[in-house]
């Protein structure tokens, strides 16, 4: 597989269960960071997932700041009612109008995300019951990005990633387990081929 | 002659530039002309935010590249003016993230009564809500008859939005929530009256409001405050203009002063972060101390 410097992951209904399915099988260690958009209310109190996340998983998890520089051995939360954008080495937020009904928006953070790592981008959608991250997907897939989506049969809610699948843009379709084993494996070749890499 | 002779290569095809390329370079040549045409410079802006607003105006103008965009904006300074209020109008509502507002009642108001005179600055205030919103908390602490409130944009039109203080009737049952969570300790209904176009609001709220135009990436400090907010304007600023703005606002806040910043903004990079002392790290207030 190529390396890859960024993981972007979209979720929505079910999705904290989704992301402790793949986030927690990764050692301490994992070197490569993790970016996850979770559809949530508007009101959800600030914090308050990423450390639900955290309690379940190895890896130290933030809920983002803006201009919070991307960091190794990090997994990033989009904070509820901002979009959540991605530029090379750091976020940004904004408050625009909601995309796909949705602010956190998928979509919003796939595209940006592919535009700023383009080749060295691994983009994971899991389970939803709406249509949002299926545009980010193509977009990454397009930009030359990995892609993979959790396959329908095995989500809590099978729409998002079969409107992902749907896009014909996915690499890959697999279970919770066999999307943490590729993570895993990604690390292995960004450590090697990767390095010295400037991204 | 050709080309060649002037030493000149023709650029073989095989490595032509892909489109995703091509749309980095349209839109630094967009923000260029933008910046020489009509003198508002967005290439200090966040880069990925902004290209989405790009976008979502190149697909309203019915054109398919920046570069369409451009021209257009170059010739037609209406749709220069529909790019700007795309680029420079930021969503708000009424007494958005109550708890905000509960804070700035419980750790910053006991500190303002205890000045004679007060001057607020509202800077980015968008369509209004959030000067309708800081006025009615000051009236009902007892504050906003011996406070000026400086409501500033960068863009015009919203300011007279902000000023004739009218919005959408639909929104009034969010607001009226929003406003209880806030600590509200009156009737919220009693601040507006309905009328056709919407629910308009006491304009003696507003009796010790002066809105103006104000740039913050180059208009200068005008005033000395106690207190200045800015919440979620800066996100779509990039480091540097950040810093800048930072520094707009130190030299503007007298000693004492309360900054209010959005929820995931902070001054955490900024140079000033000796400069203040924290008073509600989520809500993300500051006190300058030195």
């Amino acid at each position: 597989m190529k390396p890859c410097d960024l993981i972007v992951v979209g979720c929505s209904w079910g999705g904290l269960e989704a992301l402790r399915g793949i986030l927690g099988p990764l050692p301490d260690t994992y070197e490569i960071p993790v970016v996850a958009a979770q559809h949530r209310s508007p009101q959800a109190v600030p914090g308050h997932m990423a450390s639900a996340l955290e309690a379940r998983i190895s890896l130290p998890v933030r809920e983002v700041e803006d201009k919070d520089t991307i960091r190794p051995g990090h997994v990033y939360i989009a904070p509820p009612d901002y979009h959540l954008l991605i530029e090379p080495g750091s976020f940004a937020l904004s408050v625009d109008e909601k995309v796909q009904y949705s602010r956190p928006s998928i979509d919003v953070l796939f595209e940006s995300a592919a535009d700023a790592y383009r080749e060295r981008l691994v983009a994971v959608i899991l389970t939803g019951a709406n249509k949002d991250g299926a545009a980010g997907f193509a977009r990454v897939k397009k930009r030359g990005g990995t892609t993979i989506a959790q396959d329908p049969s095995t989500a809590e809610r099978s729409q998002m990633p079969q409107a992902a699948i749907d896009t014909g843009a996915a690499d890959m379709v697999l279970s919770l387990e066999e999307i943490s084993d590729v993570l895993l494996r990604l690390s292995a070749v960004g450590a090697s081929e990767g390095a010295g890499h400037v991204g | 002659m050709t080309s060649q002779s002037h030493g000149l290569h023709v650029v073989p095809s095989g490595t032509a530039l892909g489109t995703d390329d091509v749309e980095e370079i349209e839109m630094d040549l967009l923000l260029e002309a933008i910046h020489r045409a009509y003198h508002i410079d967005f290439r200090n802006y966040a880069r990925s935010s902004l290209k989405r607003r790009l976008w979502r105006r190149a697909h309203q103008e019915n054109v398919e590249t920046l570069s369409a965009l451009q021209e257009r904006v170059l010739r037609d300074p209406m749709c220069m003016e529909r790019l700007l209020r795309d680029l420079s109008v930021n969503v708000t509502s009424m007494f958005r993230d109550p708890s905000f507002y509960r804070a700035f009642r419980t750790k910053v108001v006991p500190m303002l009564k205890t000045y004679p005179f007060l001057r607020v600055w509202h800077a980015g205030c968008s369509t209004g809500e959030e000067v309708y919103s800081i006025a009615i908390l000051l009236r009902e602490e007892g504050l906003l008859d011996r406070t000026r409130i400086y409501a500033t944009d960068v863009n015009a039109s919203v300011i007279d939005q902000a000023r004739a203080g009218v919005f959408p009737l639909a929104k009034m049952r969010e607001y009226t929530k929003n406003y209880m969570d806030a600590g509200g300790s009156s009737s919220f209904s009693d601040y507006y009256v309905t009328a056709y176009e919407g629910a308009r609001f006491q304009q003696s709220l507003m009796e010790n409001t002066v809105f103006a135009e104000h740039n913050l990436a180059s208009d200068a400090s005008f005033n000395e405050f106690n207190v200045i907010m800015c919440r979620n304007v800066m996100i779509y600023f990039a480091k540097p203009l950040q810093d800048h703005v930072h520094d707009l606002f130190y030299k503007s806040l007298g000693m004492f002063g309360v900054l209010a910043l959005g929820h995931k903004e902070s001054l955490k990079f900024s140079r000033h972060e000796e400069s203040y002392e924290v008073l509600d790290p989520l809500e993300k207030l500051y006190r300058r101390i030195a």
